[in-house]
């Protein structure tokens, strides 16, 4: 066998390569003898073997299964149970595929590995990490006035949320209430992002079990959504509107007209999706029994949420710790049976209603008053006093130069984000930036037993589980 | 209601406090917190766990830098969903032997928390099944979290660049 060609000029002036021994004639059609012929050799590299070495991801890949550690969190566990599937050892006819990072599919840059026997999935690993942008880093750098920039920016679907749990955490270090008015205003935008979040949900489950009209509605309706957030903070995401204490601005004229068409079009729409998938017999085939957790496995893995509330338990952070007055308005907190795909669906439908009553009650009640704290220590002075006071001046140039000194402290907040909880951590040494600010998202804690919900189901029911888990990456690596 | 699941609440921590003398109990802005011994992690995890904090909520690491009794502490968020309550367990970690046993054995949830403290913050969790990096590429040289690791102070690095 000659040396291969070289790729770039064409000559064959590759390395030397090792004498191969001739291929046993009774042989030569085995898999084994076809391997040897189509050996990689990559130009520049040493030996054909070298040329293997350079796409390996390391250490974060798959173990082989008698090393026991791919899934080995569930060992002595509450769970207690073993997920590798039972139809037999690992031989030789498993094999490894990945799913993504970049597949349509995984909503972002999850990579998947999947050890499949037949078309079945022995055993799953979520590889995570590819939009890590090291946001817990930059807070450490940023003020406490400038912090919300730049957690909005994690779960970048429900951005409400995340300046909500950190502003809450901010005023639970400071001390200071804010004005019923402004939590009023809280309650409604975040009620509204959990909607148009679920929105993007049932959009992209639909299409990923090949209901692709139902891609469009979802867009459609969320669309009033995100105008009516342009109208209210100037912006369609990463808004920076609720900032600790209180808000950024009150809402605009005219707002009830937008908010009125919302109400009108958004639950209409809710039902033509239900009359769509409901009993659909594909969308049943494809989600009934689909991707089944059970209670005590959400417990012991951290999932909340919709997943949760799907399993059959009553759990939700509005009502077990309320925050931002929201406990002054009713609301029921759906939950399924079956803890499976289609149970995922019918809790976050309810959930949409649910939040659109809210959303009603908050605007038919309104309270006057001031949009943000009267603390000048911590809100800046209206403009109009900077001419007439030198106390506002100093207050206003103190805010924006050196921000706002936190007491030292260290506190836990969290808030019922579309997801499940969502809480911050948040360590302050009594300077106006924080010591430390660590985000327990949602969907970092979902993803994390996706191999729970996959173990055993059809590699087609992947996608359709994925999706029902609803992850979002930047709330993974942040 | 809320004043008989208050009672509960009460009874379970004091339960806690009898089983581990060594642990201080107390309150930050009305977190109940529970600072324990790094030796005791694992049984007390496990005790709280029986009591009913049956919920693995979160794992972090704060790097103080100069404390006297300890550079690191590592943080665990345990929840009851029946009462409701929650519990927060601070252990101090020494600088010059960062780690601290894993809680992989006791709630499943632990093991993406753990890595990521570990891939933050260095801390070892001896009992870990696969404690390896989990956001940052393989090959990344040190910790970012560590407060001696500055913003900007290393070139950001990729996989199979030329040269490597």
């Amino acid at each position: 066998m000659s040396n291969p060609p070289d790729f770039v000029t064409g000559e064959t002036e590759g390395p030397e390569l090792p004498e191969r021994e001739a291929a046993p004639a009774e042989g030569a059609g085995t898999a084994e003898a076809r391997r040897r012929v189509h050996e990689l050799w990559m130009a520049g590299t040493e030996a054909p073997g070298e040329a293997g070495g350079f796409t390996s991801e390391g250490a974060q890949e798959m173990l082989a299964e008698e090393e026991g550690a791919v899934l080995a969190g569930q060992m002595g566990t509450l769970v207690g149970d073993d997920y590798s599937s039972p139809v037999g050892p690992a031989g030789e006819d498993t094999q490894i595929i990945n799913m993504g990072p970049q597949h349509p599919s995984t909503h972002g840059v999850l990579r998947l590995q999947l050890e499949l026997e037949g078309e079945t999935i022995r055993r799953a690993k979520p590889i995570i990490g590819y939009l890590h942008t090291g946001m817990e880093k930059t807070a450490e750098a940023l003020t406490f006035a400038q912090g919300c920039t730049n957690v909005t920016r994690m779960d970048y679907l429900s951005p409400f949320f995340e300046e909500l749990c950190f502003s809450l955490a901010t005023e639970r270090l400071l001390g200071i209430q804010v004005p019923p008015r402004a939590q009023a205003i809280r309650v409604m935008m975040t009620e509204l992002n959990r909607v148009a979040s679920h929105l993007i949900w049932v959009a992209t489950q639909g299409m990923d079990v090949g209901a692709l009209s139902m891609m469009l509605y979802g867009w459609r309706e969320r669309e009033l959504c995100l105008r009516f957030f342009e109208k209210v903070t100037g912006l369609r995401m990463n808004h920076n509107y609720i900032r600790p204490g209180g808000v950024a601005a009150d809402l605009p004229d005219g707002w009830e007209d937008d908010l009125a068409e919302i109400l009108e079009k958004v639950p209409a729409g809710i039902a033509d999706y239900e009359g769509l998938l409901d009993d659909n017999p594909i969308f049943r085939e494809r989600t009934v029994g689909v991707g089944v957790i059970s209670a005590d496995e959400c417990r012991a893995y951290g999932v909340t949420g919709p997943i949760l509330r799907a399993t059959g338990v009553a759990w939700d952070l509005r009502r077990a710790f309320p925050y931002s007055g929201i406990e002054q308005y009713r609301f029921e907190v759906p939950i399924g049976q079956g803890g499976d795909t289609y149970d995922r669906y019918k809790v976050r439908m309810e959930e949409m209603r649910q939040s659109l009553s809210i959303v009603t009650q908050v605007a038919e009640s309104l309270p006057p008053g001031d949009y943000r704290s009267d603390d000048r220590k911590v809100t800046p002075p209206p403009r109009a006093r900077l001419d007439q006071s030198m106390e506002a001046l100093i207050h206003h140039f103190k805010l924006f130069t050196e921000g706002f000194k936190v007491p030292a402290g260290e506190v836990y907040q969290a808030v019922e984000s579309p997801r499940g909880e969502l809480g911050m951590y948040l360590v302050s040494r009594g300077e106006a930036k924080p010591w430390r600010l660590h985000v327990r998202g949602p969907s970092f804690a979902n993803v994390q037993a996706l191999p729970v919900m996959l173990a055993d189901s059809l590699i087609a029911d992947t996608v359709a589980t994925l999706a029902s888990v609803d992850p979002l990456l930047g709330d993974v690596d942040r | 209601m809320r004043d008989a699941a208050a009672r509960e609440a009460g009874a379970l921590l004091a339960g806690l406090a009898e089983g581990f003398p060594r642990a201080q109990f107390g309150t930050s802005l009305g977190d109940e917190v529970a600072r324990v011994e790094r030796e005791d992690l694992v049984a007390f995890a496990a005790a709280a766990r029986e009591a009913g904090l049956t919920t693995f909520i979160d794992l972090c690491a704060v790097d103080y830098l100069n404390r006297p009794e300890g550079r690191f502490e590592v943080v665990v968020n345990l929840l009851s969903m029946r009462l409701p309550l929650r519990l927060r367990i601070l252990v101090a970690v020494p600088g010059e032997d960062p780690q601290v046993p894993s809680l992989t054995g006791v709630f499943a949830g632990a093991n993406f928390y753990e890595r990521e403290a570990y891939d933050l913050f260095g801390i070892r969790f001896p009992g870990h099944p696969d404690l390896t990096r989990i956001l940052l590429p393989d090959e990344w040289e040190g910790h970012p979290l560590r407060k001696d690791n500055p913003v900007g102070a290393v070139p950001v690095q990729f996989k199979a660049v030329e040269g490597r």
